[in-house]
């Protein structure tokens, strides 16, 4: 692996560690047992349908109702797994493993990359590291409580943002894919406010017809 | 127990989403023309992830200082800065106006 690479997914790994330590702290802390957030985290592995489900079940809600919210959530994994499937090479074991891993920055991270060769590593690399960095954060999180505190004072949640972005403006190069994202960005702001969380980037699509 | 199935129904779901896109890619052949907007979808959905994610929290707008972090930060990789510092930028941005108490 390139040392830039390493380096780029050692740091969005510590990032997404620190928003783990405090998904794991906010679960506990509006009631739910121990194990619900570290479970989450093995079994989903995907930070906004995870705060999603525990802030339902945390308010009361009915669990059927926060499963529906985090799959509208995660059906986002479908296209992408269409998309970058090839560097999930051949044979069961490697396609279960590298399905369970498809988050959205080993995607944007392997979008980033031009050979098949790198397009590999850095998925694999950026997917394992997230994977082993969310699930000690989760786990320390939930023991360990509030020693992180509120993660938006440290400017956490426009990190996720920012890492998207510098990952994806090699692929804003060419006209049509800039017009459609422009157009899918803009039909994405334009339905939040209105449709459950999920189903707004999912309409981005939309923004396809004009790429051309 | 009710929360444990619950986990286990989404973990499940979401495993069926990401499994069932590199198998369909493996049984499918695809022209070259849906080939590339496969590619494109990736584009749209990740940008559409930026703008929702940078400018709102459930279905409201998410305050200043969250947007003006990430446009920082936009900036910066748009001038070919490292990624660290594209990254950490828009994180201090974010908590330095929160320190003077924006949003």
């Amino acid at each position: 692996m390139r040392p830039g690479l390493a380096r780029d997914i050692t740091l969005v790994c510590v990032a997404d560690a620190l928003v783990g330590v405090s998904f794991g702290a906010i679960a506990v802390g509006l009631g739910l047992p121990l194990w619900l957030p570290v479970l989450l985290s093995l079994v989903v592995f995907a930070g906004a349908a995870q705060f999603l489900f525990v802030g339902i079940v945390g308010a009361g809600g009915n669990p059927v109702a926060a499963v529906a919210a985090g799959l509208l959530v995660n059906a986002r994994h479908l296209p992408f797994g269409f998309a970058v499937g090839d560097v999930l090479a051949t044979g069961w074991l490697r396609r279960l493993a590298g399905s369970h891993l498809m988050v959205d920055e080993t995607v944007a991270f392997t979008l980033a990359q031009d050979d098949p060769r790198r397009r590999r590593i850095a998925y694999w690399g950026c997917g394992a590291g997230l994977f082993a960095a969310w699930n000690l954060g989760v786990l320390a999180g939930a023991f360990g409580g509030r020693a992180v505190g509120d993660t938006d004072a440290f400017g956490l949640d426009a990190a996720f943002p920012a890492v998207l972005v510098a990952l994806l403006l090699p692929s804003l190069g060419d006209r049509a894919p800039r017009r459609a994202a422009g157009v899918g960005a803009a039909v994405a702001l334009t339905a939040t406010p209105w449709l459950p969380a999920g189903v707004p980037v999912l309409l981005a699509l939309a923004g396809l017809a004009v790429a051309r | 127990m009710r929360l444990a199935l619950a986990s286990a129904v989404l973990g499940a779901g979401t495993f069926g989403f990401r499994f069932a896109g590199p198998l369909l890619k493996a049984r499918v052949r695809l022209s070259p023309r849906v080939e590339r907007a496969m590619g494109v979808a990736v584009v749209v959905l990740l940008a559409a992830l930026v703008a929702t994610a940078a400018l709102t929290e459930g279905h409201h707008f998410a305050g200043p200082a969250r947007p003006a972090g990430v446009a920082v930060g936009a900036l910066l990789a748009w001038r070919r800065a490292p990624f660290a510092l594209v990254v950490v930028a828009a994180a201090a941005t974010a908590a330095g106006l929160r320190l003077l108490g924006l949003p």
